[in-house]
């Protein structure tokens, strides 16, 4: 127990097309404040799940376990409770909001937040001042504050969008769901900047990635390889070059 | 439980409290007796102390109703109406006429004042001080239409100084008689179809407006509409001539109290824009819809078309239709000088039991004429929206160009959305372009937006204004908030 995020015995389903399918087989998860872990695992172990789950998706039935979040009791609140408590998605594939202004959605959303925080709203001059910064440290163009949610954006400015989505909205807590994957290079460190930017004492994250690449930026505290629903196992930084050069094989056998 | 689902449920559940015009004004009426004929007309006539001539006019598209039946072809289904159990008659009992703001019954002021309707032309004078929380808005000069009559007009002096009328009908009808004679009926004729014969038989007042040659009328004019009385239709006639080089903004809108009878409501609107002149007419329609039941709610079975008679003048449309049990309305322009323009824009939202066919006609006759339609219909609850639509080329409208888009968004899954464009074109180098779309709220769009902190309510806000944005940034500035407020108010738990 971190008094944390901790997450204990989770499991979870969703009704695929009339079938329940179990995804999450008790995942026990803790993170202590201030650190970042990543989740490492083969396709369809149930990473993303977890991220939906945690944020509150209501496709998926929880069916036993708990997570306590800062004491409370996270599969209770609604998303939007959750996200106010400081808990940020990343989405893997950020959704397109047609004709909803970008820095409308965004001063929307941070106010929104900083409402349900006892916080004072921000002013659209001072609102776009910080977007405006926070832009530019992510090397975003000025235009895309203007243009439509994600609409027409490439698949890097989507992920960058994300993150300066959550340097804006100050998580205590933000889950990355595979941030970098259709990232370039030069675009994977610009967002590990951005994430390792927010990285203090108050500012905990959960990484999900195939790759050890990002976590050469965003150097981990702890790696979990998770596989058919539960973590499997969990070790230093170390584990990703591991994972990298052996692959899951051996962490899967030794489950078995 | 999916978000769709439960913002549904949440719908069933709120039925109609959020309709915040529904209180009843108590106030002395005098009203016609029930019914409809000759006589009935004859009275209307001699309430408003009228010509002979308009009498006549009245009888003739009387005995043309007569002979015309109801439209059968929209897609909306209501029971007969008795046309006999309705008073085509009702007035605040005072003395006929405008007044100024000092006549004017408090009761009545009192009404618009909870409509928010800015009677008092000094709150709006530049340089007042205004309560605190108050923003200064531009003025807008307001002709109120309480049940049959217009019960004031602000700002008359400053347009009469600019050279602009804008009075009620029935007192133009004896100011300027060669005014109004000279151009009613001749937009939409008398017999044109069978509410606006209706409406030409038994109109009993509405707002006139005239802007002289190269005139840019001073201030936006709009006109509030009210239905009162209990049993009684209102038949407005608006009248709007706009000359040479001149132009003018004008904004309609209307509410209605809650009852659970249906009343109809069938007004006609005639544009006429002359050479190089331009009118921009807005409508934020918000008539008692009904209950969540479909009980109740106004049916509004309007007329309103545009001529474009002079080279190179304009005439946009943009209405945002949240309220009424029926709608059948297909605001459209006669596009019949060399190079002119018409547009329309329309947002129409349906919730519960309301029932929409609207959409525009688009006539081409002269050479060069140019059209755009942006149609946006927003259906949830058990609610039916059709945009039915005619763009008609005609064979010297050489060069002409129409562009029209109609995007349906639905809310939950036991609404419908229909398009149904009619085009018609006999001149080959026309071009003409339609794209139409249909979506729903996705459950990944509401609860993106709820991760990052939006309630539900909020989340779909956002979304049905950025659906409605290109139609709403047509709305003139102050009406624009106005107007995404009522679109979130009218989707309340559906819509947020």
């Amino acid at each position: 127990m971190t008094q944390f995020l901790d997450i204990s015995g989770l499991c979870a389903r969703i009704d695929a097309d009339g079938q329940e399918k179990e995804i999450l087989r008790g995942v026990d998860l803790s993170i202590p404040p201030g650190e970042v872990h990543a989740i490492m695992g083969p396709n369809g172990s149930g990473k993303s799940t977890l991220s939906y789950v945690l944020a509150g998706r209501e496709d998926y039935e929880v069916t036993a376990g708990s997570v306590t979040f800062q004491g409370k009791d996270l599969l209770e609140m609604e998303p939007e409770e959750r996200a106010a408590a400081g808990l940020f998605l990343a989405f893997q594939s950020p959704i397109e909001l047609p004709g909803v202004n970008n820095a409308n959605f965004l001063r929307t959303a941070v106010n929104a937040v900083r409402r349900a925080r006892g916080q004072e709203e921000l002013d659209a001059v001072a609102f776009l001042k910080t977007a405006r910064e926070a832009a530019k440290a992510l090397s975003m163009a000025p235009d895309m504050l203007k243009r439509n949610v994600n609409v027409g954006f490439s698949g890097g400015e989507k992920k960058r969008n994300e993150v300066l989505q959550m340097t804006l909205l100050q998580p205590s807590f933000a889950i990355l769901d595979e941030t970098d994957s259709g990232l370039d290079v030069d675009a994977l460190r610009i967002v590990a900047e951005g994430v390792n930017r927010l990285r203090s004492p108050d500012f905990s994250a959960l990484v999900i990635t195939h790759h050890q690449r990002l976590l050469d930026y965003l150097v981990p505290d702890r790696i979990h390889v998770m596989a058919k629903g539960r973590i499997i196992h969990s070790g230093g930084p170390e584990l990703a070059k591991q994972i990298d050069s052996e692959g899951y094989t051996r962490f899967l056998a030794e489950a078995a | 439980m999916p978000a769709v689902t439960e913002t549904r449920e949440a719908v069933e559940k709120l039925g109609q409290s959020s309709y915040k015009w529904g209180f009843e004004t108590d106030i002395d009426m005098d009203l016609a007796p029930k019914g409809l004929n000759e006589d009935t007309i004859r009275l209307i006539s001699a309430r408003k102390e009228e010509p002979e001539w308009l009498l006549e006019w009245r009888l003739a598209a009387f005995s043309a109703w007569q002979q015309m039946e109801e439209p059968k072809w929209a897609k909306v289904a209501y029971p007969p109406i008795d046309y006999q159990d309705a008073h085509y008659y009702a007035a605040p009992r005072k003395k006929p006429g405008p007044k100024s703001l000092e006549e004017v019954d408090p009761e009545l002021l009192r009404t618009y004042e909870k409509l928010g309707i800015p009677l008092h032309e000094q709150a709006l004078l530049a340089g007042v001080e205004l309560p605190e929380g108050e923003t200064a808005r531009p003025p807008v000069a307001v002709d109120a239409v309480f049940d049959s009559v217009s019960v004031v007009t602000t700002f008359r002096k400053t347009l009469e100084e600019a050279g602009v009328i804008f009075c009620p009908i029935s007192e133009a009808v004896k100011e300027h008689p060669d005014l109004v004679r000279k151009y009613l009926g001749t937009v939409v004729p008398a017999g044109d179809n069978f509410y606006a014969a209706l409406n030409s038989a038994v109109f009993t007042d509405g707002s006139f407006v005239y802007v002289p040659k190269g005139v840019r009328c001073p201030m936006e004019l709009s006109t509030y509409f009210r239905i009162n009385a209990r049993n009684t239709g209102q038949f407005e006639r608006t009248l709007i001539v706009v000359e040479d080089g001149a132009s003018v903004s004008y904004l309609e809108g209307c509410t209605a109290p809650m009852r659970d009878e249906n009343q109809l409501h069938a007004a006609v609107v005639e544009l006429v824009a002359m050479e190089d002149a331009s009118i921009k007419y807005s409508t934020v329609q918000n008539w008692y819809p009904g209950d969540e039941n479909g009980r109740g709610g106004i049916y509004n079975f309007v007329t309103k078309r545009g001529a474009c008679r002079g080279a190179r003048s304009k005439i946009s449309w943009t209405q945002v239709e949240t309220g009424s049990a029926i709608t059948w309305k297909y605001p459209s322009c006669i596009l019949q000088g060399e190079g002119s323009v018409g547009e329309f824009y329309s947002v129409a939202v349906t919730n519960n039991h309301q029932q929409a066919d609207t959409g525009t006609k688009m006539i081409h006759i002269g050479r060069n004429t140019r059209s755009t339609i942006i149609a946006k219909t927003i259906s949830a609850g058990q609610s039916d929206s059709t945009y039915r639509g005619l763009v008609r080329v005609l064979p010297k409208a050489y060069g002409a160009r129409n562009f029209t888009q109609c995007d349906s968004l639905l809310i939950g899954d036991r609404c419908g959305a229909h398009t149904v464009p009619y085009i018609e074109n006999r001149n080959m180098g026309a071009r003409i372009e339609h794209e139409a779309t249909t979506s729903k709220i996705s459950e990944d769009q509401l609860f993106y937006c709820r991760q990052r902190g939006l309630s539900e309510e909020d989340a779909v806000g956002l979304i049905v204004n950025g659906f409605c944005r290109d139609v709403l940034k047509e709305l003139p500035m102050e009406f624009a908030v106005e107007a995404q407020k009522l679109l979130q108010i009218s989707l309340e738990g559906s819509v947020g």
